[in-house]
């Protein structure tokens, strides 16, 4: 099972690459090559080379919380055309642990997976799933959920952690605060994410193989945000991300803090939104300039059967589709839909947890396709066109668009008819 | 045999009655074939449990034929008579044969519901009542290469009196008749293969009898039904398997439900059987376990089972978490000392495959620390990896178990399967006197 059976994904080889990749090995662990920008929008397609791959951008990247990607196969990851995936700080610093992971050569090692990883720093974790963490100047003081002992995640144990975990991009610990919240906690968080970062960026044992990311934050007040921005584009990290959203913001405050973002980041380095997969989200996203995403959905709502469409997403388990003898998408390509049907999928939902992996399967080769079709139409020249195709397969009717996706793709040019 | 073309070709016989041969005539167009002694591809609904057909293929030299169970599939029905092409179709099963049987082995079916007229299973949705009309009907929708009779198996309980097991060999026998009718008269089945059941408890005339009855019968083969591991005694078992094969004719296979260790698979084969359910792995799976046990007769030490010092030591330890495991034939879900608990604590830093030597894609790409990791976080992972290095050690293991019949080294394998510190079942004391104040 090579990675090569994706026709056009593997680009690894391809002649240009080459002083891409001698670039990453010379300098710095990564390399950002603009392949194409798009004349209307503020998308570009770009070449990042990173130590174990060079990843084709706009990309989605699967989130695998510890160390695998549910129930897929490191061979099966590869041949859908993942070319870097997610691990969580967080849980596997718990489980099995960094000086074990270390043993057995980094995350890659163990898990065995060839190409990128990105860690995240543990902190969302840390903040969202452990109740009674408390953060101060220090770091994010929480008790162990497994043997109840106090534990301090300072930015140094973080990026030790990664450090032990050898992922080829690492993001900071930040001091995250719920979208929501407004007034000075917002501003301290910020003000103590850049003093975080400083702190990061001076632990890093790898600078010299392991990128660390810093994570622009600043909820949602745009004063912050470009306050933040302004300080944290002084430091010298090999890329960005833009944090603090998809919490549950109203969607116009979102996409906005995006674009205010991008407006902000330096052109040469690379861009990632964190936490963001819906596919309307990823296209308008895109538009506004992001080149990397990630999300749990897409893998998390494939195990209750729900199977991402072109029109949306279908429901494998609902009756409807006991007797539907067609596959979850007739277009698709994925080994998934090139043998089963929806009413096979929907009877072996009953008897065995292969009915996840088929769907998992899916939905992972759905998210991997829609960007690698974004990629091309931006390198062809032709992304405002995608978009107006992509929305209409996606609403029934252009009055089911919604306002923000209207607004966002409107301030980049683009009028939806 | 309307139309059936299987056919048994033997090449060996050792021991008197363990067999050596070839199946032949399966597969749609009859040029495929099956190695016996053989163990069947166990599914759930057509899948072999956890795997995708992309990672069930990593396994080489899987058995042609795949099984399924019609208590998977009765509650389908309306479904697959809407599709009209049969369950492999319906299942994306490609390149295979389909064998349909009764009952899932590897899953527990309530007693007491049989009547002279009907049997049941049961599938995700509950109890299902089946007649004999109901029993091929679903079998024309299903439109297997291969299925067994209905049959009444409710004898295995350790309590059947003789009049129960006498009832059961009846009722089954007049199943069997009355499923050959409906199996004549039907143009869908004109080229699928019935096995007759042969059921008779642990009373040794009823299984003569319920051998002999049937062998009168134009069926292709025979299930060997009631002998699952734990329901009885292994050393009557023994006995009433070699009684049961001596009535049968040498020149059709003979299929043992429900049993899958793979000392008992041993001794079943010297016993004469020549086919297994393949669930064994399944089990292992289940309960966290890699299958670890050695069967390398080959000359040739790059050739599967693995290094013996290793899986010798493997056996010891995994012998000693579970001193019990061996004699508790009750429980069918218990840990045998033929596999190693990867959620033992001893494997957390263990970066070792899970079977030095074995080629299957979990050994040769992931560590034992790995899949400890992937058991006690719950990642479903964990299934599929041990899934596919337990079905192929398992399906090696038959395969040694050929070689061993072909080169006289049956004795050899028998040694190297319960080497370390397994104990023969058969080694348990046995006490048979209480079967005769049950009449
Ligand atoms: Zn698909
Ligand atoms: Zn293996």
């Amino acid at each position: 099972m090579a990675a090569a059976t994706v026709r056009g994904v593997d680009r690894n080889t391809s002649e240009s690459l080459m002083s891409l990749k001698k670039a990453v090995t010379a300098a710095s662990p990564l390399a950002l090559r603009i392949v194409a920008e798009c004349p209307v929008t503020k998308a570009r397609a770009c070449d990042l080379a990173l130590p174990h791959w060079t990843v084709s951008t706009p990309v989605f990247m699967p989130v695998g919380t510890q160390g695998t990607l549910k129930g897929i196969t490191a061979d099966q990851l590869e041949s859908l055309g993942c070319q870097i995936c997610l691990g969580n700080t967080y849980h596997l610093g718990m489980r099995p642990g960094p000086d074990l992971i270390e043993r057995a050569n980094g995350l890659h090692g163990f898990m065995n997976w060839k190409r990128n990883l990105l860690t995240d720093s543990g902190g969302f974790q840390m903040v969202s799933l452990v109740e009674l963490s408390e953060v101060t100047e220090e770091g994010v003081k929480f008790k162990s959920p497994y043997d109840g002992k106090e534990i301090l995640l300072s930015p140094e144990k973080s990026i030790s952690i990664q450090n032990s975990l050898g992922s080829d991009i690492m993001m900071q610990l930040d001091d995250v605060v719920s979208s929501t919240v407004k007034g000075p906690r917002v501003e301290e968080a910020m003000h103590r994410s850049i003093r975080w970062l400083d702190r990061c960026i001076a632990a890093n044992k790898h600078p010299d193989r392991q990128n660390l990311f810093a994570i622009i934050q600043g909820g949602l007040d745009a004063q912050l945000r470009k306050a933040c921005l302004n300080e944290m584009t002084q430091r010298d990290v090999p890329g960005f991300a833009i944090g603090g959203l998809s919490g549950g913001e109203e969607k116009d405050d979102f996409w906005r803090m995006v674009t205010l973002s991008t407006d902000y980041l330096p052109r040469e380095k690379p861009r990632y939104l964190m936490g963001v997969g819906y596919a309307v989200d990823l296209v308008v996203c895109v538009a506004l300039g992001c080149d990397m995403f990630d999300c749990v959905f897409p893998t998390r709502t494939a195990r209750f059967g729900s199977a991402l469409v072109p029109w949306g997403s279908l429901q494998v388990k609902q009756k409807q589709y006991a007797k539907d003898f067609q596959p979850i998408d007739p277009d698709c390509q994925c080994p998934t839909c090139k043998r089963h049907s929806r009413a096979y999928l929907h009877a072996l939902f009953k008897s065995d947890t292969a009915a996840m992996h088929h769907v998992t399967i899916h939905n992972i080769s759905y998210q991997l396709t829609l960007m690698r079709s974004v990629r091309q139409s931006i390198v062809d020249g032709r992304f405002p066109e995608f978009i107006r195709t992509f929305m209409k397969r996606m609403f029934p009717s252009p009055d089911q668009y919604p306002g923000w996706a209207m607004e966002a793709l409107a301030s980049v040019n683009v009028a939806l008819d | 045999m309307a139309g059936s073309r299987m056919q048994l070709e033997l090449s060996r016989v050792v021991h008197g009655t363990a067999r050596l041969g070839v199946l032949k005539g399966l597969g749609s167009t009859g040029q495929h074939s099956l190695d016996v002694p053989c163990c069947l591809l166990y599914t759930h609904f057509g899948t072999v449990p956890h795997l995708t057909q992309d990672t069930l293929h990593t396994i080489s030299s899987l058995p042609f034929v795949t099984q399924v169970a019609l208590s998977h599939v009765a509650e389908h029905q309306d479904v697959l008579e809407e599709f009209k092409d049969g369950l492999k179709k319906f299942a994306g099963l490609r390149d295979t044969a389909l064998f349909c049987s009764l009952h899932d082995p590897a899953a527990p079916c309530p007693t007491g519901y049989t009547t002279n007229k009907t049997v049941s299973v049961w599938g995700s949705g509950g109890r299902i009542d089946m007649s004999v009309a109901k029993f091929m009907a679903l079998q024309k929708v299903v439109q297997p290469d291969w299925y067994q009779s209905m049959a009444d198996g409710e004898t295995w309980q350790i309590n059947a009196s003789r009049k129960r097991v006498r009832k059961s060999v009846d009722r089954t026998l007049a199943h069997l008749d009355e499923c050959l009718l409906l199996h004549q008269k039907s143009q869908e089945l004109d080229r699928v293969s019935m096995f007759g059941v042969v059921e008779g408890g642990d009373i040794l005339e009823e299984r003569v009898r319920s051998a002999r009855e049937t062998a009168k019968r134009p069926v292709a083969g025979f299930c060997l039904d009631g002998f699952q591991s734990g329901a009885m005694d292994p050393t009557l078992r023994i006995q009433l398997i070699s009684a049961v094969t001596k009535e049968l004719p040498e020149d059709k296979p003979r299929l043992l439900q429900g049993v899958g260790r793979p000392d008992e698979v041993l001794e079943c084969v010297e016993a004469g059987v020549d086919l297994f359910e393949g669930f064994f792995p399944f089990q292992a799976t289940e309960r966290g376990c890699a299958l670890c046990f050695s069967f390398n007769v080959s000359p040739d030490p790059e050739r599967a089972g693995g290094t013996q010092t290793d899986l010798d030591e493997e056996q010891h330890t995994a012998g000693e978490t579970q001193p019990n495991g061996d004699l508790n034939c009750d429980d069918q879900t218990q840990m045998t000392c033929f596999e190693m608990n990867l959620r033992d604590k001893r494997y957390q830093d263990d970066f070792r495959p899970l079977v030095e030597g074995c080629g299957c894609y979990c050994c040769k790409n992931h560590q034992r620390a790995y899949v400890h990791h992937l058991l006690v976080t719950n990642e479903l992972l964990a299934g599929v990896l041990l899934m596919i290095h337990n079905t192929s050690h398992y399906q090696s293991f038959f395969h040694s178990l050929r070689e061993a019949l072909a080169g006289d080294k049956l004795d050899l394998l028998k040694k190297r399967v319960l080497g370390g510190s397994c104990q023969l079942a058969d080694g348990i004391n046995v006490d048979n006197s209480k079967r005769n104040d049950r009449d």
